[in-house]
């Protein structure tokens, strides 16, 4: 009984292929999207892991000084002889050619063990490596680079790019004062080793934390692409969810006899099941494989994006991993699950001996409207409790998808009463029976628009967030690189030397000098700058006390960054965590920029860090022509080009980063909406089966087939303008939680909101522009339809 | 901090075994000084490192025995790699240091090791006082070695030692002039084989005072192996009338041996007996790590009439450290019986 009876059920997606190949194109499609995402994700994972097994702020204990001095050599060999294990790491940044490159000097002798990586390729290696002209490690499309580094260059793919790994005396060499040593700790130690207070009270370990910065950091950009991920995803079941219902309205008749033959009903759902099951198991498989192809193609823009914005770099080729693989087959399983829930229901509920009759759906859908609205209801009370009350990225999130759910749940409410509204302003028959039609259509096309109005919600809601992030951020740059010119000296002395050429020959020239130093529990840098009204006239100051400049200037207090001023839960007035009592005078926008800053008085950071010594310069040209100046710069100290930079070019570059940083995401918003697309193209073909017996009276009465054709565009039209006019708002709402609520959360600081009419004109546009599109071929199909087959509606009239 | 470049170097310290052969015991010697005949070795001056020459090492071993009767095996060996015939200062350092520490007991062997690059004072031998460090390790001395302190420690264990020599040191070859090879290779090589021993051990059971003897070579060289030879092994042993045997053979790729042997009175006085007078045969293998290696051995020094057989007291004596080789305890029984040291190095998985 099993096999016919199954043969039985799948017979009918033989007689209907493109009601089969809707099944499992839209799951797919969904899968696709899911798997697609989730291929990014743990490819990045999976680079961090690899990352977290070395040192740093996720992997190892660190020692630091309490008493704020810089660790040295002599530190170590204090530790060491003490009965210590820790490691030298010698850190800084470069500039070479038009990019930065991250030094890192390493003691390979020393390092902790309890790591994991891949071996250098061939043997004597470490032995080469350490000696004195030893050769440089670095990611291969480094190589090219930095052929004219000195040391040798060894490609090594592990190697993160824009990291050059040597050994500490190169390190040394290349860094000169810029670099900075840490200490790592083993995380075992041997036996009989004094407590650290011991061998030096100003030692501090601290240990390793749970999510590093990167980790924490781009764990945001991660939940940013499941979340679109998962919103693709939902978009595809709904499409799924109506092709299952199709399928089942149109075989009720066969239900019906299977059950007169015998079949128990328990029977019959297990025969529904395993159905569904093969479908998801096809469609699952075929949607891994094109969220393969996917993630493929997306993967060096996230590669970009990750490194652009946070320095941490993935390997920028995908490997399958079960992971994603198993995800993805599982949100095929289970979203078909969820899809054939309601239509078990159905069947369950519904008397087997009922006839199929739309307009039974109509009255059925006209009461789960109000369960769904009331349901919503109650979402967006979570979603709004939520947001005012909970921290942390996940509950950023949550708010989002409550808002998210909420607004999908209670369209057909409203689209009902618009439509019925519409209706009663209606005083023709043939306006009356359009308006009518379409409400008596909505619960067949709910589910497709509920897939439009998320589409278009995340779009509006990126755009936003996207938009005033490069709004702000230009802005941010405008302030952070006033000065016309950028110059860096090689050493202390020419930078004397240059200063010395500048005098007279320009307004000013600002220092740009900082020190590296760990604030609370993570690391943070301390500028010190010239009292001059560069800073006074640009740098908006977020919250301050009164005087804060020239508080400042006296050296009675500093500046931070927004980052650290909320990471640190600071307020004007109070000292900063690092033992210096220095107090906060001020807090500025330091936006993309995940380290915390601290400016202090240039007088007082001399003081209090006389090794720092200020190699590169921000130089206010006033009257004197940048071009002309920055050239004579370069001829008179002999400088390579790229040691005078003009700001254009920096913010450029600056600007660049940023752009790429969204461009997965608006690769998502476009599959997103692509998706929602055709979710409305198989409910339009969906329906269209259904509704001959209701426009052949029409036709009867005289209406030309190209008039009805021309109301099925009309009402495609129409409904698509009334879900965007539901998701301006929902949109928007996305945006103002990404900005204000998730944004705070990842990055420690928020984005002011800008709204962009325009852009949103574009994207109603572009849903018109698709709604009609998908609606376009059952149109025409329906304009065709032939006469006869209109007249066979009253033959076979039931 | 971009920390995923650290992780790779991790794995490249096996390759200081390839590249330099064992312990840096390469074949060329470069710029390094090598050892001549007849040069007088002058101490304390000579207890120190001699970074003109390529490797050197401080190597001691003991035998001892718990209050319950237990037989222990412990050992402290500071190794020194040249890169390059010189001391440099600071980061730079031309000088591998590689310490290793271990207590081998009837059921267990523990040990570990430490790396330093010179020059920072993280490791180095200094000769008056004497003092041999490397991190927290340390064996310090009288200039003429006679009392010595000694002490290290690893994850799992620890020990503690006082020792006392109770007669000469002892040079090997001529004067101190340690032929290694049929084509000439050699080293300077002397030894301290008189040391009484008190300390205590920290296991990971309990700690345990211990008595016994002790046993300390100090070799240095450029080249001390030719090219055909692939490992050694290496045997010092006390009897219990006082006398000592220091014995070693070098194995050819091509099986052929070259073996060199001290036989030392018990008043300290020495004799050298050239290549083919010691015999040491495999009794029988055992495989630890995957490596199979002969753990009992019939040695004989025909001259000494010693004619007996040398037991590990473990097995399991294997030092899985960067450059992996077989260090251990042994009984002996037969024409004598004593206790002693048995090193093997070069043995391959099959």
């Amino acid at each position: 009984m099993t096999v016919a009876g199954l043969q039985a059920l799948l017979s009918h997606w033989l007689r209907n292929p493109w009601q089969a190949f809707t099944m499992i194109a839209g799951l797919a499609m969904a899968t696709a999207l899911w798997a697609g995402v989730q291929a990014i994700n743990a490819e990045a994972r999976a680079s961090y892991d690899r990352a977290a097994q070395a040192i740093g702020q996720t992997r190892f204990d660190q020692i630091v000084r309490t008493d704020g001095g810089v660790l040295g050599m002599d530190d170590f060999v204090a530790l060491r002889r003490a009965g210590w294990l820790v490691s030298p790491l010698l850190e800084g940044e470069v500039a070479l050619g038009r990019d930065t490159f991250q030094v890192i000097g390493v003691d390979p002798l020393t390092l902790p063990r309890d790591g994991a990586g891949p071996a250098l390729p061939g043997a004597g290696d470490l032995v080469e490596f350490l000696s004195p002209d030893g050769f440089a490690l670095v990611h291969p499309d480094d190589a090219g680079a930095l052929a004219n580094l000195g040391p040798k260059i060894e490609a090594q793919p592990d190697v993160g790019q824009g990291t050059i790994v040597v050994n500490l005396g190169q390190a040394h060499e290349l860094l000169g004062r810029a670099g900075v040593m840490h200490l790592v700790a083993a995380e075992k130690q041997p036996l009989g080793r004094p407590p650290l207070a011991a061998v030096n009270p100003a030692f501090e370990l601290r240990e390793h934390q749970e999510q590093g910065d990167v980790e924490r950091l781009t764990q945001s950009f991660h939940m940013n692409l499941t979340a679109f991920g998962l919103l693709s995803f939902a978009v595809g079941i709904f499409i799924v969810y109506g092709a299952i219902g199709l399928a089942f309205e149109q075989r009720r008749a066969v239900f019906r006899t299977l059950r007169t033959l015998g079949v128990p009903l328990s029977k019959l759902f297990g025969l529904l099941a395993l159905e569904l099951t093969i479908f998801a198991f096809l469609a699952g498989t075929l949607g891994v494989a094109l969220g393969y192809v996917f993630a493929a193609a997306l993967l060096p823009d996230v590669a970009a994006t990750l490194r652009g914005l946070y320095g941490a770099d993935i390997a920028g080729d995908l490997s399958l991993r079960s992971s994603w693989w198993l995800s993805g087959l599982g949100m095929a399983l289970g979203g078909t699950m969820v899809a054939a829930v309601g239509v078990f229901a159905r069947l369950n509920r519904l008397p087997v001996l009922a006839a199929n009759q739309p307009r039974a759906w109509t009255f059925d859908a006209r009461r789960s409207n109000r369960l769904m609205a009331l349901f919503a209801g109650g979402l967006a009370v979570v979603g709004i409790v939520l947001a005012i009350s909970a921290t942390g990225l996940p509950a950023g999130f949550a708010t989002l998808a409550c808002l998210l759910i909420a607004g999908a749940l209670s369209l057909p409410l409203f689209l009902d009463l618009m439509l019925r509204r519409a209706e009663g302003l209606a005083r023709n028959a043939v306006p009356q029976w359009f308006w009518a039609d379409a409400r008596q259509q909505l619960p067949g096309l709910s589910m497709a628009l509920m897939a439009l109005l998320l589409a278009m919600a995340a779009n509006i809601g990126v755009s936003t967030m996207v938009s005033s992030f490069r709004l702000t951020f230009v802005g941010w740059l405008d302030q952070r690189l006033a000065s016309e010119i950028y110059v860096t000296a090689r050493d202390p002395e020419e930078a004397a030397a240059l200063t010395r050429f500048l005098a007279g020959k320009v307004d000013a020239a600002l220092p740009i000098v900082f020190v590296e130093r760990q604030i609370g529990d993570l690391p943070a840098r301390v500028y010190g700058v010239i009292d001059h009204a560069t800073y006074r006239d640009n740098w908006h100051l977020l919250e301050s006390a009164p005087d804060a400049w020239d508080k400042l200037a006296a050296g009675q207090g500093v500046l931070v960054n927004e980052q650290l001023y909320r990471r640190e839960g600071l307020a004007i007035g109070d000292s900063l965590a690092d033992g210096s009592g220095d107090r906060v005078v001020g807090v500025y926008g330091d936006y993309g920029n995940p380290i915390g800053q601290v400016v202090m008085g240039y007088s007082s950071f001399r003081q209090k860090y006389p090794g720092a010594i200020a190699l590169r310069y921000g130089i206010r040209t006033g009257s004197t022509d940048p071009n002309a100046l920055a050239d004579e710069i370069r001829q008179t100290f002999d400088l390579p080009d790229d040691a005078v930079v003009d700001q254009v070019f920096i913010k450029g570059r600056s600007k660049e980063i940023f752009e790429r940083t969204f461009s997965v995401t608006s690769a998502l918003n476009m599959l997103t909406l692509s998706v929602a697309g055709f979710a409305i193209l198989i409910s339009l073909l969906t329906l269209a089966t259904m509704r001959l017996p209701q426009l052949a009276p029409l036709w009867a009465l005289g209406l030309t087939r190209r008039q009805l054709a021309s109301m099925e565009l009309a009402r495609a039209a129409i409904l698509a303008a009334l879900t965007g006019v539901a998701a301006m708002p929902l949109g928007l709402g996305l945006a103002w939680v990404l900005l204000a609520i998730v944004n705070v959360q990842a990055f420690g600081w928020r984005l002011p909101m800008h709204v962009f009419p325009f852009e949103y004109l574009k994207l109603a546009g572009l849903t018109l522009v698709a709604a009609l599109l998908a609606a376009l071929w059952p149109a025409v199909r329906l304009a065709r339809t032939p006469a006869d087959a209109l007249l066979k509606v009253f033959s076979n009239e039931r | 901090m971009n920390a995923r470049a650290i992780a790779f170097l991790l794995f490249i310290l096996p390759s200081l075994a390839n590249a330099q052969g064992f312990a840096g015991l390469g074949t060329v010697a470069d710029n390094f000084a090598t050892p001549e005949i007849g040069r007088v070795l002058s101490f304390p001056a000579d207890h120190a490192a001699h970074p003109e020459y390529r490797i050197e090492w401080w190597y001691l071993t003991s035998n001892l025995t718990g209050a319950d009767g237990t037989d222990y095996g412990l050992q402290w060996t500071l190794f020194r790699a040249g890169l390059k015939p010189d001391v440099s200062e600071h980061w730079q350092g031309s000088q591998l240091w590689m310490g290793h520490a271990a207590i081998t007991t009837p059921e267990g062997h523990f040990f570990t090791e430490r790396l330093a690059l010179g020059g920072t004072g993280q490791a180095g031998v200094e000769a008056d006082p004497f003092a041999a460090w490397i991190d927290e390790w340390q064996m310090t001395a009288t200039p003429d070695l006679s009392e010595m302190a000694l002490n290290a420690a690893g994850l799992d264990f620890a020990y503690d030692l006082s020792l006392l020599a109770t007669g000469p040191l002892v040079l090997h070859g001529q004067s101190g002039y340690s032929t290694k090879s049929a084509a000439g290779q050699a080293s300077y090589y002397y030894s301290q084989p008189f040391y009484e021993v008190t300390g205590t051990l920290v296991l990971p059971s309990g700690e345990v005072g211990v008595s016994g003897s002790a046993w300390l070579d100090h070799e240095w060289s450029s080249q001390p192996l030719a090219g055909t030879q692939e490992g050694w092994d290496w045997f010092s042993l006390s009897f219990d009338d006082g006398s000592r045997l220091m014995g070693f053979q070098l194995r050819h790729t091509d099986g052929a041996r070259f073996s060199s042997a001290s036989w030392i009175a018990p008043d300290g006085a020495t004799k050298s007996y050239p290549d083919g007078s010691f015999v040491a045969e495999p009794l029988s293998l055992s495989t630890v790590d995957g490596i199979e290696l002969p753990t009992k051995w019939h040695v004989s020094l025909r001259d000494q009439a010693i004619d007996v057989t040398v037991a590990a007291v473990n097995d399991k004596a294997w030092m899985a450290t960067s450059v992996p080789y077989w260090e251990g305890p042994v009984k002996i029984t037969g024409s004598r019986k004593g206790s002693g040291y048995l090193e093997m190095t070069g043995y391959k998985k099959e």
